[in-house]
C-alpha cells in the first residue's frame, strides 16, 4: 500500500514539476513571443528595419501629415532634433528628413535613438530606406552632425489614418556601447 | 501514544508534522502581519497632515513599498499556507501532508527570504522604493543596491510556495480517505486546489520577471531597457500576468473559509456546493486573461482596451453567484453570531463592496480617471483586509478549539470583531473620496482639499493597528487560559475534522483512514 501511494505520488509529483518547468519555458518564450505579437499587430508603435524602394506605387490623390517629435532621455548632454516639424506626403512618395545632433560634453559619447509611431497600427506602414536609429552614432565631444532620414509610406495604410507622428527618443548607451566593445574584443 | 512529539527547539527545527509546520506558518504570518502593519503606522502618520512631517520621501516610498510586499508574501500568503496545513490533511482524513520532508523546507525557506528582504533597510541606499509591482526601469536602472537582495527573496518566496502548492495538490490528489470523492469534498480544499495550480502556474513568470530585471541591472541585457531594444511596457504585461492571478491566490482560500463557516452558523447545508467549485474555477481561469486591466493607461489600441474590460467584467458572474450563495446560505438558517460568524458575514458584505470598485475600475473609461489612485488603493485593501485578512481572522477563531481544545473569550472576541469593523471601514472607506478628488497614491505629500479624508483614515489605521494588538492578546490568552473546548464546539458544523477528530485534534491523526460515506 505504501509503495502504491509513494509511486503514485511521484507520477504526479513529475507532472506537476512537468508543468512548473514548463511555466518557466514559457517565460523565456513570452519575450520573443510579445515581439512578434507587437510586429504582427503593430500596436506597439515600433517601426520595422531598413525597407527597400522598389516598385512602389504612389498614390497622388491621398495626403498624410507626418509630425516629427525627439526627446532627449536624462543624462544625456547632446542637442537632438529635425529641421521640419512636420511633412505632408503622398503615399508611396520616397521623402527625406534631416535631423541634426551635436554632443555639448567634453567627453565621446554614444547615442541610439529608438524610435516610436502613434497611433500604433501606422508602424506597419511606415518604411524606413534610411534611418540614423538603425545605428548607434559615436560623437566625439562638440560634434555635430546632420542626419538624413529616408522613408516612405505604403499605399495601404487604412483611410482613417490622415496623421500620424513619428517620435525619437535619445539613450546614452556610452556605458553599454564601451562594456560591448570590451566584451567582442 | 498518538501524542507523543519531540519538545525543544529541534521540535519546530525538524519537524514533518502537519499541524507543527501549520502552526509556524501562521505566527509567521502574524509578526510579518505586525511588521508589514507598522510601515503602515509610518505611512497614516505621515499622511495625518498634508505636508511632510516625519519622513523623507525616499523613506516614505520604502515603508510603501515594503509594506505591500511583505503583506502580500509575508503575511497573507504564509497565512492561507498555514491554513491549509493544518486543515487539509484533517479535512480529507490524510494523516499528514503527502510530502512531509519538502513541507518542512517549504516553511523553513521564509524566514531567511523575509530576513533578506528586511535587511535592505540597512543596505546604502535604503531598501526598495519603487512600490510593490516593482515596474521597470524603477527597479532596474533606477533601483538601489539593495534592489538584488528583492530579487533573491523574491526567488525564494517562490521557491517554497511552488513547493507548498506541489504538496497540496499532491496530498489532494492522493491522500484522500476512501469515499472521499472530489465533490464531496469540503469546499476549502478545493478552493485550496484551485489556488495550487494558481500558484504552479505564475510563480515561475514571477520568478522569470524578477531573474530578467537581474540580468538588465548586471548583465547587460535589455530586456526591459528601451535603449537596448527593449520594452518597459513589457515588464508589466509579464509582471501583470503573473499579478492578477496572484490576487485570487490571496483569496480564494479566504472564500473557502467562509465557505465552511457561514453554513455552520447558519445551520443549513451549504446552498450551491457544486456551483461554488465551478465559480471558483472559473475565477481561476479568467484570471489568466485580465491582466491589462492594471495598466489600460499605457497606450492600448482600442480593441485591447474593450477586450481587457469585458474579460475583467465576466468575473463578476462567478463572484456573484459565490456572494449569491452565501447569503441564500444564510437565508432561512437558524442563525447564531459567534465571532467567526461575525467575520465571515463582514467579510462578505465588505468583500462585495470591494467587488463593485472593482467592477468600476474595471471600465476602462473611466479607470483613466481612477488610475494611480487612492481609490485603487480603497479597492483592493476592501477586499484584501476585510476579505483574505477577515477570512483567515475568521478562520482562527472558528478551529482554534478544534487546534488548540482551548475556547476563546467569546465577548473578548466580539469586541476585536466590532473595533476590526468600524476601523476597517473608518481607514480605507475616505480613501474611495479622495481618490475619486484625485489624490494620487504613493506620495508622502498631498493638497490641502484632502486632508479631512485623510485624517480620518489615518485615525482609523490607527485604530485599526491597535485592534489587531488585541487579537493577539486575544489569542495568547485562549492558549494560555482558556476553557476547554469540546470535541464538536460549534454545534452547526460538519467535516471530518468535527466528526471524528477529539479537541485538541492530537498529533497524529487518521493513522488508519475513516470511513466516508
Amino acid at each position: 500500500m505504501n509503495e502504491q501511494l509513494a509511486a503514485k505520488n511521484k507520477k504526479l509529483i513529475t507532472k506537476l514539476l512537468a508543468l512548473v518547468g514548463g511555466m518557466c519555458l514559457f517565460v523565456v518564450a513570452l519575450v520573443p513571443l510579445y515581439n512578434v505579437f507587437c510586429e504582427i499587430t503593430g500596436i506597439n508603435g515600433k517601426t520595422r528595419g531598413q525597407a527597400l524602394y522598389e516598385n512602389v506605387e504612389i498614390d497622388k490623390k491621398r495626403v498624410v501629415t507626418i509630425e516629427f517629435l525627439t526627446n532627449i532621455n536624462r543624462g544625456m548632454p547632446w542637442e537632438f532634433g529635425s529641421t521640419m516639424k512636420s511633412i505632408e506626403v503622398h503615399p508611396g512618395e520616397l521623402n527625406e528628413v534631416r535631423f541634426y545632433a551635436k554632443n555639448r560634453s567634453k567627453f565621446d559619447i554614444v547615442g541610439q535613438t529608438v524610435p516610436s509611431v502613434s497611433p500604433g497600427e501606422a508602424a506597419l506602414y511606415l518604411n524606413k530606406t534610411e534611418c540614423f536609429c538603425f545605428d548607434k552614432q559615436r560623437l566625439t565631444a562638440g560634434e555635430e552632425v546632420e542626419m538624413p532620414m529616408k522613408f516612405y509610406i505604403d499605399a495601404d495604410i487604412p483611410e482613417d489614418i490622415s496623421r500620424l507622428t513619428l517620435s525619437y527618443q535619445l539613450f546614452n548607451v556610452t556605458d553599454a556601447a564601451e562594456a560591448g566593445s570590451v566584451a567582442t574584443k | 501514544m498518538s501524542d507523543h512529539h519531540p519538545t525543544g527547539i529541534t521540535r519546530w527545527l525538524y519537524t514533518t508534522n502537519h499541524k507543527d509546520i501549520g502552526s509556524m506558518y501562521l505566527w509567521f504570518s502574524f509578526i510579518m502581519f505586525l511588521v508589514g502593519g507598522a510601515m503602515a503606522m509610518v505611512i497614516r502618520a505621515e499622511l495625518y497632515q498634508p505636508g511632510l512631517q516625519f519622513v523623507e520621501p525616499n523613506f516614505f516610498n520604502q515603508m510603501t513599498t515594503m509594506h505591500g510586499l511583505i503583506m502580500v508574501f509575508g503575511a497573507v500568503m504564509p497565512s492561507m499556507v498555514g491554513l491549509a496545513n493544518w486543515l487539509i490533511p484533517m479535512m480529507i482524513g490524510a494523516p499528514d501532508m503527502a510530502l512531509p520532508r519538502m513541507n518542512n523546507w517549504s516553511f523553513w525557506i521564509l524566514p531567511f527570504a523575509f530576513t533578506l528582504l528586511l535587511l535592505s533597510f540597512t543596505m546604502e541606499g535604503g531598501a526598495p522604493n519603487f512600490g510593490w509591482t516593482f515596474y521597470a526601469p524603477l527597479s532596474t536602472t533606477y533601483g538601489p543596491a539593495s534592489t538584488d537582495f528583492f530579487i533573491l527573496g523574491v526567488h525564494m518566496m517562490g521557491i517554497s510556495s511552488i513547493m507548498g502548492a506541489i504538496n497540496v495538490i499532491v496530498t489532494v490528489f492522493n491522500m484522500r480517505a476512501p469515499g472521499m470523492t472530489l465533490m464531496k469534498m469540503p469546499l476549502f480544499v478545493w478552493t485550496w486546489l484551485i489556488t495550487a495550480f494558481l500558484l504552479i502556474m505564475v510563480m515561475p513568470v514571477l520568478a522569470g520577471t524578477v531573474t530578467m530585471m537581474l540580468t538588465d541591472r548586471h548583465f547587460g541585457t535589455s530586456f526591459f531597457d528601451a535603449a537596448g531594444g527593449g520594452d518597459p511596457v513589457m515588464f508589466q504585461h509579464i509582471f501583470w500576468f503573473f499579478g492578477h492571478p496572484e490576487v485570487y491566490i490571496m483569496i480564494l482560500p479566504a472564500f473557502g473559509v467562509v465557505s465552511e463557516i457561514i453554513p455552520a452558523f447558519s445551520r443549513k447545508k451549504l446552498f450551491g456546493y457544486s456551483s461554488m467549485v465551478y465559480a471558483t474555477a472559473s475565477i481561476a481561469l479568467l484570471s489568466f486573461i485580465v491582466w491589462a486591466h492594471h495598466m489600460f493607461t499605457v497606450g492600448m489600441p482600442l480593441a485591447g482596451e474593450l477586450f481587457f474590460m469585458i474579460a475583467t467584467m465576466l468575473i463578476a458572474v462567478p463572484t456573484g453567484v459565490k456572494v449569491f450563495n452565501w447569503v441564500a446560505t444564510m437565508w432561512q438558517g437558524s442563525l447564531t453570531f459567534e465571532t467567526p460568524m461575525l467575520f465571515s458575514i463582514a467579510f462578505v458584505i465588505l468583500f462585495t463592496i470591494g467587488g463593485f470598485s472593482g467592477v468600476m475600475l474595471a471600465m476602462a473609461p473611466v479607470d483613466f480617471q481612477y488610475h494611480d489612485t487612492y481609490f485603487v488603493v480603497a479597492h483592493f485593501h476592501y477586499v484584501l483586509f476585510p476579505g483574505a485578512i477577515f477570512g483567515t481572522t475568521a478562520a482562527v477563531y472558528y478551529w482554534l478549539p478544534k487546534w488548540t481544545g482551548k475556547m476563546y473569550n467569546e465577548k473578548v472576541g466580539k469586541i476585536h470583531f466590532w473595533l476590526s469593523m468600524i476601523f476597517v471601514n473608518l481607514t480605507f472607506f475616505p480613501m474611495h473620496f479622495s481618490g475619486l478628488a484625485g489624490m494620487p497614491r504613493r506620495i508622502p505629500d498631498y493638497n490641502m482639499m484632502f486632508a479631512d479624508f485623510n485624517m480620518w483614515a489615518s485615525i482609523g489605521a490607527f485604530g485599526l493597528g491597535l485592534t489587531q494588538i488585541f487579537f493577539l492578546v486575544t489569542i495568547v490568552m485562549a492558549i494560555r487560559g482558556g476553557k476547554k473546548s469540546e470535541e464538536k464546539q460549534w454545534d452547526g458544523a460538519t467535516g471530518l475534522e468535527w466528526d471524528a477528530l477529539p479537541s485538541p485534534a492530537p498529533y497524529h491523526t487518521f493513522s488508519t483512514p475513516p470511513k466516508v460515506d
